[in-house]
């Protein structure tokens, strides 16, 4: 008895595996456009969960927008213009790569120039401390005293 | 002393930064239609499909456009505001029933009150993807020329009413 629960026992536990393989979506019937439809919805960001990216994500909008590369790309629009149409209703922030402009100069350049002025800082920090280990040679005494430290044992 | 002096006060500078950025809604993203034409549509009247309504017909109007569903949780937080907004009659709230089964969106409205001037049907979502919507309910306040200027994201709550939407919707009806 207990043996013949057990095998629909075992199948049930297969249950999850099976649910999840329909989220695999069929590609497009062309692959080569589906290819370029994910490399290009890599690059942009899933607005509803923001950390993803549109090729990522199964949220219902990403599902959607994906739609609107592929057709727009079917109808021979460049990737260029397609992400036109992204920024011109989503604004800057469905971009993963921010454009260079004036407003994101600070967040293009901020670190270089952080790293600029660490380097300054380091180098002004050596210059002083070299200068001041110059300035304070050994007495007699204390070469003596060195000497016989580490002199000939 | 001194020494400690710089550290503290980029401390505090980095504090201050950190907090204000606590204050922000990530969820929230700046619109890039503020002050640009609002998307002209054509879509199918919710009540009677086989009448469409187009958004030009609002010409010289403000009005408002708030994308909403029956399946949207939020929604319902934000319906009593949009019913108390209906019945002072002050400007006209278009609805967009956004990737919404017909049926359940005149059910939902029949149970909750319809607070609409109209109700259109955005069955694909694609004059929601014009509107730059990435999650409802969102609102657009339209300008008489048909300029979109201001928009709401998520439940318009009593305060964001009183305190931005009735006065600029005033002011442009001036």
């Amino acid at each position: 008895m207990r043996r013949a629960l057990l095998l629909p026992a075992m199948l049930l536990l297969l249950l999850p595996i099976a649910a999840r393989a329909d989220e695999a979506k069929p590609l497009a019937d062309d692959p080569v456009l589906e290819k370029r439809v994910m490399a290009l919805s890599e690059t942009l960001r899933c607005l509803v969960c923001q950390n993803e990216s549109l090729a990522g994500s199964h949220a219902d909008l990403a599902v959607d927008l994906r739609q609107q590369i592929r057709e727009q790309m079917k109808a021979g629009k460049s990737d260029e213009e397609i992400i036109a149409f992204m920024t011109d209703r989503y604004g800057d922030f469905v971009l993963f790569l921010p454009p260079v402009k004036s407003t994101t100069y600070l967040l293009w350049f901020g670190p270089f120039l952080l790293l600029a002025a660490s380097v300054a800082v380091a180098l002004l920090y050596l210059k002083r401390r070299r200068a001041r280990a110059g300035d304070d040679p050994l007495s007699e005494a204390e070469r003596k005293r060195v000497e016989t430290l580490l002199g000939d044992s | 002393m001194t020494k400690f002096i710089l550290p503290l006060i980029l401390f505090v500078v980095l504090a201050v930064f950190l907090a204000f950025g606590l204050t922000r809604d990530p969820r929230e993203i700046p619109s890039p239609l503020i002050n640009k034409p609002a998307p002209a549509f054509v879509l199918p009247q919710l009540a009677d499909p086989s009448k469409s309504f187009s958004s030009k017909e609002m010409r010289g109007k403000v009005w408002l456009l708030n994308g909403w569903a029956s399946w949207c949780v939020a929604c319902r937080d934000e319906h009593p505001v949009l019913l108390e907004l209906s019945r002072m009659g002050v400007v006209p709230v278009y609805g967009l029933d956004y990737k919404d089964e017909r049926r359940a969106g005149l059910a939902w409205l029949e149970e909750f009150g319809d607070p609409y001037a109209l109700s259109i049907s955005d069955t694909d979502g694609r004059v929601a993807i014009d509107y730059g919507i990435y999650g409802v309910p969102e609102t657009f306040v339209i300008d008489r020329e048909g300029v979109v200027r201001y928009k709401h994201t998520g439940p318009i709550t009593v305060e964001a009413l009183q305190k931005k939407i009735l006065p600029l919707v005033r002011e442009l009806q001036k």
